[in-house]
This record gives structure tokens, sequence and C-alpha cells, in this order.
């Protein structure tokens, strides 16, 4: 398909429903994208080719404390052009082509490249900025500036593989069967207009975070006016980039948890909170004073990937199906229950998510870490810009 | 013909239908300027049309419905530029030599926005919610916040509490209206309602009586340039204060109550002399700059011990985004935008008629302004100045407001016709008086349950039309213009707006 006469994602509002599905192993043991595929496969009607895609965490172990940008190039200039910008204000360890199969279902591909990189320690320190904010700024310039590029995933140790087809398809596509991760989130896309753009699938990342949304929010413009105040271009005008922008804002930036950001998101009802004993009440009532605009309305089911593990949520209404099953320490999600038991037949607290409850579900090691953690919410801002001095992070250097 | 001459021709005839009417003198009693007479002999109304208003109090009133005001029917002169009512105001400074005066919102017409704003509903790929089975939160919160909110997660408490908030049940309050320019049975109408409501009502710039201070935890006390009633008690009996620069009827003028309205009730709680013109001065001359405006607000913050959220109102000008970003930064926690098509008690006519700007432009261009300064979510915004009816006040909230304030909708609930005539102080129905003959005709209660019988009205259809659109809470309408189109406006207007051309 040539570049199109119809709109793309970013230029005009593109609604959409959707399948989406997690598995997780908290242990944080790694498994193969054989079952994430399966179970995103079984949803095939909940899509229809327009768009499909996998995130996936603890891919790339050797490079785990660098950048691991993937990147989606339209042209060669778009390539030269996104190079020659990052090698401005990143040291790259290593970059190389994404390795991909020929599909029949699969038209028309861009260039899909990979860079695991540390910010240029200088431009670093001068940028005033901490890392991931630095990094942040970058993504918002390839993505918003450099024509024919678009940085698909932007986090460490994870990255997310996504293109226009059926999520089977394009799961086949980038051999996602070859990798292993600890986490899997995967998305097929039934989007109402027909964009046919490869940036515009999903999952959505910014940094570690990776967001699969099946729904439409009501409330997307006050949202996008609230995140926009900070920083955070809306470029693509999608429920799932500005969902991502108010995790980001309220759990990295406001220092708050996952659950409290997501909490704040689908925030009790007024009628609840009048229930509530006092002190409870003043409190719910403070979030949804100072946060009424990351409220998020309307009918959506996400699932957040990070670093930490999967965060499920549903709107306070439950307007859309999402499913959660354990076995051992794995954590199956899914928009249908089959698509949980097509991939672990004897799956055990087979439920649904509850409207406006977080279903969090941590790494080990990263729940025993945070059990040790003050309770306090420190924003980024307060914190001392911590800069890593020497060529490569420190990690790296002694490795 | 000498100067004192009146060749300004009657504005309306009143004409009574002989043949319904049964002589009953209802239309005497009701009218206060002496329209209507009884002659003896033989027995007749006769009728002075000179005087009347068009307050359309005895036409309400006429049990036999023999009485309709129409226009002065006298032919115009077929000139465009030298209209009736063009050259009756220079008849009018002829005679007089005076500034013409003249009260209410301007009829002059000028774009209503509002017109231009079309709403959106949900189909097929988002549902729209019924606010008959689902909760449909109209709750908003006033006051200034932080930007990040300190807790402690497990505890689950605040650790830094929030600034003093004020809780609206419903995004509609009162605007100010003082006693002087309005009865005080207005007030307490008003008073009551916001009670009952669970919003604000907002005494104006003529202190606080006492009758109303059992209502005061529902209260705006004003503070404007004539510092008219203010004390230290005045400031801490009230639930919140509002400095006013402006209003969007007079914008650089001060307010202007004539003598004949000031009775000794008006006189104690004023605090100024009886019979006096109370002429509040155009600027508050202790603020000549952004920098003062912080010392007023730190001094009422200072005493009322940081207990009560301090408003501050500006009338929409040109430089209306400037100066209210200007204003979120020194301190004000709640910024109120008054347009120019709203109410006044008395404005001079050419000021009410020509200086200001629409609310909707200047409500848009101060809700961008403060969110590309990062800061829009740390101050509230209510807008003010011809609210009409229930999808303004979404429009207006889709825009960028928090909360709207009514005026005169209020009024209009409790029997105002909208004759501008109040600054004669003989309103007919009893608002804009203190005739005491007059102000008896208002009952409190009976005008309270008026005006909330109104705003649950809106409040209703306010829950339907967020539901139509899929919006169970009203923080998520609150500058979402992604629910607005505009139809038949250029590119600038839309630009300003910030809203799509409907069919976009
Ligand atoms: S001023 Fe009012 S009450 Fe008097 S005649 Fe005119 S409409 Fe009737
Ligand atoms: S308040 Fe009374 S005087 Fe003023 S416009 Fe209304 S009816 Fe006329």
């Amino acid at each position: 398909m040539t570049r199109r006469n119809i709109p793309r994602e970013g230029e005009v509002r593109i609604p959409s429903g959707c399948a989406i599905a997690g598995i997780m192993d908290r242990s944080g043991a790694r498994h193969d994208g054989g079952d994430i595929l399966r179970s995103i496969a079984l949803m095939h009607d909940r899509s229809n080719g327009l768009g499909g895609g996998f995130a996936a965490y603890g891919i790339y172990p050797d490079y785990a404390d660098l950048y691991a940008f993937h990147i989606m190039y339209e042209s060669r200039e778009a390539r030269a052009a996104a190079e020659a910008y990052l090698e401005h204000f990143y040291l790259c360890e290593k970059q190389e082509r994404i390795p991909t199969e020929e599909h029949p279902a699969i038209k028309n591909p861009p260039d899909i490249w990979r860079y695991f990189m540390a910010p240029h320690p200088m431009r670093l320190a001068a940028s005033g900025l901490d890392e991931a904010e630095y990094t942040m700024q970058h993504v918002f310039h390839i993505n918003g500036k450099i024509e024919g590029a678009f940085v698909a995933s932007s986090g460490k140790d994870m990255g997310v593989f996504k293109g226009v087809g059926y999520p089977e398809d394009i799961g086949a596509f980038y051999r996602i069967g070859d990798y292993r991760a600890w986490a899997w989130t995967a998305h097929g896309r039934f989007p109402t207009n027909t964009p046919g753009w490869w940036g515009g699938a999903h999952p959505f990342t910014l940094l570690n975070w990776s967001v699969v949304h099946n729904g439409e929010i009501s409330s997307y413009d006050a949202n996008r006016r609230y995140v926009e105040q900070f920083g955070y271009d809306c470029e693509l005008q999608t429920d799932t980039e500005v969902i991502t922008y108010l995790f980001d804002l309220l759990a990295r930036r406001h220092g708050l948890s996952q659950q409290m950001a997501a909490h704040i998101m689908a925030a009790p009802s007024w009628r609840e909170i009048d229930a509530m004993e006092p002190d409870r009440a003043a409190f719910e009532t403070a979030l949804r004073t100072v946060y009424a605009s990351a409220l998020v309305n309307g009918p959506f089911s996400i699932i957040v990937g990070s670093e930490e593990g999967l965060l499920a949520l549903n709107d306070r209404l439950k307007l859309r199906a999402l499913m959660v099953a354990e076995k051992g320490p794995m954590v199956y999600l899914a928009s249908e229950q089959a698509a949980i038991q097509v991939v672990c037949p004897d799956a055990e607290n087979v439920r649904s998510i509850e409207g406006g409850v977080p279903f969090v579900v941590q790494r080990d090691d990263v729940a025993a870490a945070k059990a040790g953690e003050a309770a306090e919410n420190r924003a980024v801002r307060d914190w001392p810009l911590e800069h890593e001095v020497g060529v490569l992070p420190r990690k790296r250097r002694e490795a | 013909m000498d100067a004192t001459t009146n060749c300004v021709l009657p504005r309306y005839r009143v004409v009574r239908d002989e043949a319904a009417c049964t002589g009953c003198a209802q239309c005497v009693r009701s009218c206060a300027n002496g329209v209507h007479r009884l002659r003896k002999d033989p027995d007749r109304i006769v009728i002075n049309s000179r005087a009347c208003v068009n307050c359309q109090r005895c036409v309400v009133f006429c049990p036999e419905l023999a009485l309709t005001i129409r226009p002065w029917p006298q032919v115009g002169t077929g000139s465009s530029t030298w209209t009736a009512e063009a050259m009756a105001d220079i008849a009018k400074q002829a005679q007089t030599g005076a500034v013409l005066l003249s009260s209410m919102g301007t009829p002059a017409p000028y774009p209503i926005y509002w017109d231009h704003l079309l709403l959106n509903a949900s189909q097929v790929t988002n549902p729209s919610i019924d606010p008959l089975r689902e909760p449909m939160e109209t709750r908003v919160f006033l006051g200034s916040r932080p930007e990040i909110l300190k807790i402690n997660e497990r505890e689950r408490r605040v650790v830094e509490p929030l600034p003093p908030q004020l809780k609206l049940d419903v995004p509609i309050m009162f605007s100010a209206m003082s006693f002087g320019s309005i009865s005080l049975n207005a007030q307490k109408a008003l008073a009551l309602a916001a009670t009952e409501l669970g919003t604000f009502f907002n005494v104006g710039e003529g202190g606080m009586h006492c009758d109303l201070e059992p209502f005061a935890d529902h209260a705006f006390a004003q503070v404007a340039s004539g510092r008219f009633g203010v004390d230290a008690h005045y400031l801490n009996t009230a639930a919140a204060i509002e400095i006013k620069i402006g209003q969007g009827a007079k914008p650089g003028i001060g307010g202007h109550l004539p003598g004949e309205k000031i009775n000794s009730e008006v006189s104690r709680t004023r605090m100024i002399p009886e019979g006096s013109d109370a002429i509040s001065p155009a600027p508050h001359h202790d603020i000549y700059s952004i920098e003062d405006l912080r010392q007023l607000i730190f001094s009422i913050k200072e005493a009322t011990g940081y207990r009560k959220p301090v408003a501050v109102k500006i009338a929409a000008v040109h430089n209306a985004a400037a100066i209210a970003s200007g204003m979120a930064r020194t301190g004000a926690d709640i910024i109120v935008v008054d347009g120019f098509r709203g109410g006044t008690g008395a404005a001079p006519k050419r000021i009410r008629d020509a200086v200001g700007i629409p609310v909707e432009l200047a409500l848009a261009a101060i809700d961008q302004r403060l969110r590309d300064e990062g800061i829009r979510s740390m101050v509230s915004l209510v807008a003010s100045g011809s609210i009409r009816n229930s999808a303004d006040v979404v429009r207006a909230i889709a825009l960028g407001a928090d909360a709207c304030s009514i005026g005169s909708a209020a009024l209009i609930a409790m029997g105002c016709h909208q004759c501008r005539d109040c600054s004669s102080g003989r309103c007919n129905w009893g608002i804009a008086t203190q005739r005491a003959a007059l102000t008896a005709r208002l009952r409190p209660e009976e005008a309270a349950e008026r005006v909330v019988n109104l705003v649950r009205a809106w409040t209703a259809e306010i829950q339907e039309m967020m539901g139509g659109m899929g919006i169970n809470a009203v923080d998520s309408l609150r500058g979402n213009r992604l629910m607005l189109r505009g139809v038949g406006l250029n590119e600038k207007e839309l630009d300003i707006l910030g809203v799509k051309y409907a069919g976009e």
C-alpha cells in the first residue's frame, strides 16, 4: 500500500474495538512467545487484520541496562535521519535489523531496527533531565519530527513487535517464538477505519511501559489536555497513548504506585466515597480532587506492562470484558476466557476483573523489594539527579 | 423646544382588551410605575404607556389576560444608521446631559457562541450511559490544588493536606448580587436555594445582612473596590471570599447603587450613610498591579486563617488569558471570568454594550493559556455571564470551566422579565427594589423553590447530555473539547475555542 489518502493515526482519531491478552510468570522465569500467540489467535474474530502486536519483558538480558529502541522506518532517508539523531544523543552498543520472516499475509512491512543504547553522558548531564525524561524527550522528537520513523518501543530489557495484520500473522512475521520473556502482552485490533500504518498498531509504549487496551474512552480529550500540560505530546490521538502517559505521569513522575495510579484513573464513585468512614473518605476525596482530570471514563479494559509486572484495569462500570486465571506462578489475562483455557486448560481461579479495581501482578522479587519501601510517594523531580559518568552504565563497564 | 422638552417617544404601548377587562384593577395594584390608573366617574382604567418598562407583571397577573405590551407603533425613519433607539439615546442625552444608565445584560445582537457549539453523543463504538440506572456525577470541588498529591499509600492518608476546597453538588452557583441592587428577599431566596442544592450564592459587594448569616456556609463574601460591609467578621462568616476586580457588564468601572435604594437596612449592611450614592471606585485603589493583587489575596487569607478559598473575578476583556494566568500565580484559588453579556443592576449603557468580550472566547483562551503554562489543574475556573440553560453549562465545562455561575437565569426563575429597568428601584417583581411594598411580593421560600426547580431540571438535563456522551462524571467533561463541534464559525473562532468544525 502506498502512502495513503486516508489519514493515519495522529491525523484523525480512530475508534476501535479489540482483543487483549497477557501472560506472566511471577517467578521471573522466561517463556517463549508460543502461548501468547495461541491465546490471542483464538480471539481472531475480535480483530480485523488491521493491527496486531506483542510486548515482551525480559527478552534482552544481555543488554538489560541499556535502552532497547525498536524503530520502524518507512524509507532509507528516515533511517538515516533517525540514526544521525540518535548518534548525537546516545552511545550505541549494538544495532541490527530485527529478524523477520516473510509471511503471505503481511504486506509491505517497514524496515525495522533495534538499538541498544546508553544516553550520551555529557549531553544527558547538560540536559538537566533524568535518564528516563531524557529518553522520553528523544522518543517524542523522533516520532513527532522525523517523517517516516516511529519508535515502537524504548524501554530496557523489553520490546514491542507490532504491525498491520492479524496478531497471529504479526507474531509469525516477527518470529516471536524465538524470544523468551517473563511477561507477554498481546493485542488484536478492530479499528473502525483503515489507517494501515504500522506505527499505529498496539501495544503502545513509552520507556518501560506498554499498554494494550480494548475500548473507547469518552474522557479522551479531558485526559489528553491534562497530560499535555506536562509535556506529553499526544501525537497519535489514541486512547492507549493517553492512558500510557497517565501511568507515566502518576507512577513514574509523581512517584505513586502503579496500583494507586490505576485507582486514580478508575476512582470510586462519590456515592461510595460518601459511605466510607471519614478519614478514608477524605483521602479518596483528595485523590479525586487533585487528579480529577486523570479519571478515565467510558468503556475500557487495559493490560499495562512494566518492569514490575502486569496490571489489569477495567472501567468503573465494567463495560468491557477481561478475564484472569492463575496456575502456579503463572497469571493469564484475556478478553475471553477461552483464550486462557486454550493455553492453560487447568487454570485455576478463573474470574473476571472487577470494574474499577486494579488487578496487579508483580514479579516476586519486585514485590519483595516494594514491601520494604517507604509508603509515601516521592516525586521524581524531588530526587537528586544521579547521572552515570562513564561512557557506558556502571554495570556494563564491570561486566 | 427648550432643553427640557421630552422628545423621546415611548417604547411600549400598553393595550387593554376592553371586552375582556372586568375592571378588577389588579393591574393598577401591579404596576409601581403608575401606568394603570383608576378613574372614578365614569369607572374606568386609563393607561400611561410612556411609563411602561415592559416588566410584564400586569400581563402575568391580569386574571382575564386582557393586557398585552406591544412595541410603540411609530414607524422608523427607514435608516439603518439612525434607528429609533439611536435617536432616542441622543434625545435623552440632549435633554439631560447625562451618562445613559441601563441594567441587565446587553440586548445588542452580538454573536452568542454557545449557539454555535454542538454537543456529541455516543453511537456504536462506545455506549451511552443511562442516568436513571447508573450514577451520573455532577459534584465538583473548587479551590487550588497541588500538582502532585503527597500521600501515604499504606495508611491511606494524605501527607500534606489540601488547600481549602468548596464542595458543589451541582456545577452551578449563583452570581454575585448585592443587597441594595436586589432585595433581601431575593438574596434569601438564593441563599435558601444554594443551601438546598448544595452549592453557593454570593452576597455581592454590599456586605452580608445578618439574616443571611445562617446560610453563610453556602455564601461567597465579596470584596470589591468600595469595600462596603467588609470587616473580619464578614470575611470569617462566609465559606469563601471573592475579590471583585471587574464585572462582565461593566468592565473597567465600579459598582453604582443610587441613593434611592439605600434605606436603613442597606445602609447598616453596607456600613454607609442612608440615602447616599454608593459608588465603588473603578479600580481597587490598593491594586494597581498584579503584585498588589497578591497582597490583597494574602491579607484576606491571613485574616481568615487560610481556611477559605479566595476567588478573583474579572470581566472578560481582551487580554483575559494573560491576566488570568497572572492571577493563578498570585495565589488566587478560583478564577471567575464574567462575560460581557452578563447582567448588572446598573451600568452606563455605552459600557455595557461596547466593552468586554464574549465569555465563551475568554473562557476558552484562559483555559488554554493555563494549560500552556501547565497550571490549569492547580486552580479552579468559573465562567459566568449569559449562561441561559443546561446546554450552555455543558458547553462551558467542555470548554474548560469547573463550574458556572448564573445570575439573570436565577432571577428570571424568580419572576424577573428582563425589562432592564433595575436601576430605577421600582422592580415590580420585588427583586431589584428596596420598596417594602414591592419586596413583599417576593416570598423567599417560594422564590427559592422556583430556583431549586430550575437548577434540578438543569442538572437532570446535564446528566442526560453527559450520559449521551458516555461520560458519568463531570470531571471527564471538563475541558473535553472533542465533545464540541462548531457550526457557523470561521477558522479563527474555531481556533480560539479549540474545537473542530461539525463533520470533522
Ligand atoms: S411597567 Fe410592568 S406592570 Fe407596569 S404596565 Fe408596564 S408591564 Fe405592566
Ligand atoms: S430584576 Fe426587576 S427591574 Fe430588573 S430586569 Fe428583572 S424585572 Fe426588570
